[in-house]
């Protein structure tokens, strides 16, 4: 096993709602290494989007501690995690989240705009994705002007253009139909054979069979934290998808 | 992110919802038009009165008989009541002042004009030929009354543009004889028309010489003695020399009141200068509602575009750069809005001189320069709120909101 990426140990996160209290996550222990590919499910409610945030420093834990790449990251600045995440984190969301307003090709060039990397070095980068994903006649619409799986695959490139080590999806294939989704799972599934960490939040069991590991949640609790074997593996594969 | 970068995501921002952005820089743009077309009328108002105080005569003292109240407490005053009347000899006496240019004596009275069976009232001025040079008068037609002694005047008038044409319609006025009171004259000069002004009214005047002026409201005093100085300069000097002679000729007591025109000015100027300030003023309250719109519909905006919010800051926007593309966007309504008003107030403006052209509607540079200051520091100072809200939104809570 290679040098653990993510390493959560005791994590709590608590919401307050009126009186009563939600524990969407109970002491939860997960280390995550390098270059996996993790499928996180679970029933409605159990508490995989509040991790999917944790992970992604959207959100902070009540309790317990987050080391990203051995460096506790739970106690940055709010300055330090938004570095953070715009440097090593990519995100992928069940509604693509594009910019209505800008462009495809702007969409996918945000992160770097926000990074402030120059507009060279930008539009190069803008067009080499533009052409892994199939976009290269769509880099001036609009979203609107997209069908949802350009759409996702816009947003793929956006969470990819600063080359994360981790990319967080949730539900990426939930708004997308049977033959798309896995379309955008293939997709993201290429970026993990090249070497880059992929946990995806699915409560679609299928499409989580796929992932050689499988967090089940229920809860806020991790029931169980399952490892396909080889065998199990290549069965997978001879599957009809 | 970079500074271009930020301008073009702001810009897009505001045009990506037309109306809101039309509405903002249509209130910024009032704001600004009404300061500038405000001052402008108010500064116009000053400016026209200061043109029709210095077509008056320009280095011009005048000098008037008796004490002014507001001169403070004078023991001669207390010991004679009556103040002495001023003759055609003191006026005579202040030619000698060496700060003095021209001397021009006025007596004025009400009379009745009559020529071919027409008659009216009409006011008469006595002076001697130095008047139309210290009044700076303009004859249409004909000549000024002649050089000669002030004592003994030849019987010949000058008539307003308006009394010619009353008494003499399409006939030719110039050599005509004209009574005068129970005095035969002959016009010799037309003054040229100068319409409705301030002080007295030339197209309804009868010039003649002073003695026969006198001689018919049979008196001998003057109603002011005007006085040209030599410049501008010695205005003042003049003033003093002016003083001291009458004190001299009426046994020491200074019985007059000297005026020059330069304090009336300088009153009016600063009545009419405060009068375009407070006018200003009233019209930046209009800049600071427009101030409280653009921070009102920033809060709209901020709502309507929480999960853009949120979606940047887990792109890795931090909030600094969040509170700046707000505040860019404010400043930007802001700045379009007053530059638009200040072109648009100029125009007004414009239009103002075009409709009315003897009115100098012209906005001081430093209402323009306030108005722009003022739009710029409210636009930016409401837009601050709205901004650092935004820049404080929790990002995962943004996100889920549909
Ligand atoms: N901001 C919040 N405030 C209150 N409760 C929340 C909030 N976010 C999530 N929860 C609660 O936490 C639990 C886990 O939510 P979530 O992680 O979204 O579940 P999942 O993604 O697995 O459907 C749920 O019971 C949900 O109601
Ligand atoms: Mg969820």
């Amino acid at each position: 096993m290679s040098a653990a990426l993510i390493e959560l140990s005791g994590i709590e996160r608590v919401f307050h709602l009126g009186d009563s209290e939600v524990h969407a996550l109970r002491h939860l222990d997960v280390r995550i290494s390098a270059g996996e590919y993790v499928a996180v499910m679970g029933p409605s409610g159990s508490g995989k989007s509040t991790l999917l945030n944790l992970l992604g420093l959207l959100d902070r834990p009540n309790a317990g501690t987050y080391r990203l790449a051995g460096c506790d990251v739970t106690t940055l600045s709010a300055k330090e995690q938004a570095r953070v995440r715009s440097e090593r984190i990519g995100f992928v969301f069940q509604s693509f989240h594009l910019v209505p307003r800008l462009t495809a090709a702007e969409n996918i060039a945000l992160p770097m705009t926000l990074a402030g990397i120059a507009p060279l070095r930008r539009a190069e980068r803008v067009a080499r994705a533009l052409q892994d994903y199939g976009l290269e006649n769509r880099a001036s619409h609009r979203p609107d002007q997209l069908s949802g799986g350009q759409r996702q695959r816009v947003a793929i490139a956006r969470a990819t253009i600063m080359q994360p080590a981790l990319i967080l999806a949730d539900e990426p294939t939930g708004n997308l139909d049977r033959s798309t989704g896995e379309e955008v799972i293939r997709l993201l599934e290429g970026l993990n054979d090249q070497g880059v960490t992929l946990i995806v939040v699915t409560h679609d069991g299928r499409l989580g069979a796929r992932a050689r590991r499988q967090l089940l949640m229920a809860d806020g609790v991790l029931e169980q934290d399952r490892w396909r074997s080889p065998q199990e593996l290549t069965d997978a594969c001879v599957l009809p998808t | 992110m970079r500074a271009p970068d930020l301008i073009r995501f702001a810009r897009d921002a505001a045009t990506g919802n037309p109306l809101r952005t039309f509405l903002l820089v249509l209130a910024m743009a009032i704001g600004v038009a009404a300061v500038v077309v405000l001052t402008a009328l108010g500064d116009g108002a000053r400016r026209y009165v200061l043109n029709q105080f210095s077509s008056i005569g320009s280095n011009l003292v005048i000098v008037l008989p008796g004490r002014s109240q507001t001169g403070g407490f004078n023991p001669g005053n207390a010991i004679t009541s009556t103040p002495r009347d001023l003759t055609i000899d003191d006026a005579q006496a202040l030619r000698r002042a060496s700060a003095v240019h021209r001397v021009a004596p006025l007596a004025v009275g009400t009379s009745e004009i009559s020529v071919g069976g027409k008659l009216r009232e009409v006011m008469v001025a006595g002076t001697t030929p130095e008047f139309i040079e210290v009044r700076r008068l303009t004859l249409a037609q004909g000549r000024f009354l002649p050089q000669g002694d002030w004592r003994r005047g030849v019987s010949e008038a000058i008539i307003g543009a308006k009394i010619r044409d009353e008494m003499f319609a399409r006939e030719e006025a110039l050599g005509q004889m004209v009574r005068i009171g129970d005095r035969r004259f002959r016009v010799v000069g037309v003054l040229a028309s100068t319409g409705q002004g301030l002080g007295m009214n030339t197209d309804e005047l009868v010039i003649v010489p002073v003695s026969l002026a006198q001689a018919m409201f049979n008196s001998n005093t003057l109603f002011r003695i005007l006085v040209e100085a030599s410049s501008r300069d010695s205005i003042d000097l003049a003033k003093a020399q002016l003083a001291e002679i009458i004190q001299l000729r009426h046994e020491g007591e200074q019985d007059v009141t000297i005026i020059t025109q330069d304090a009336v000015l300088a009153t009016f100027d600063r009545l009419l200068g405060t009068m375009t300030i407070a006018v200003a003023g009233i019209a930046a309250i209009s800049l600071a509602v427009a101030g409280i719109l653009v921070m009102n519909v920033m809060l709209v905006s901020v709502t309507q575009r929480t999960t853009e919010i949120g979606l940047l800051k887990a792109l890795g926007a931090t909030g600094a750069t969040i509170r700046n593309a707000f505040l860019t966007e404010a400043a930007m309504l802001s700045v379009t809005g007053a530059l638009l008003g200040c072109v648009l107030g100029l125009a007004m403006a414009a239009i103002i001189r075009q409709l009315y052209p003897e009115f100098p509607a012209f906005p001081p540079d430093w209402a323009v320069l306030a108005g722009l200051g003022t739009a710029l520091a409210t636009g930016i100072l409401f837009g601050v709120l709205p901004a650092r809200r935004a820049a404080r939104l929790d990002p995962v809570q943004s996100l889920s909101k549909r």
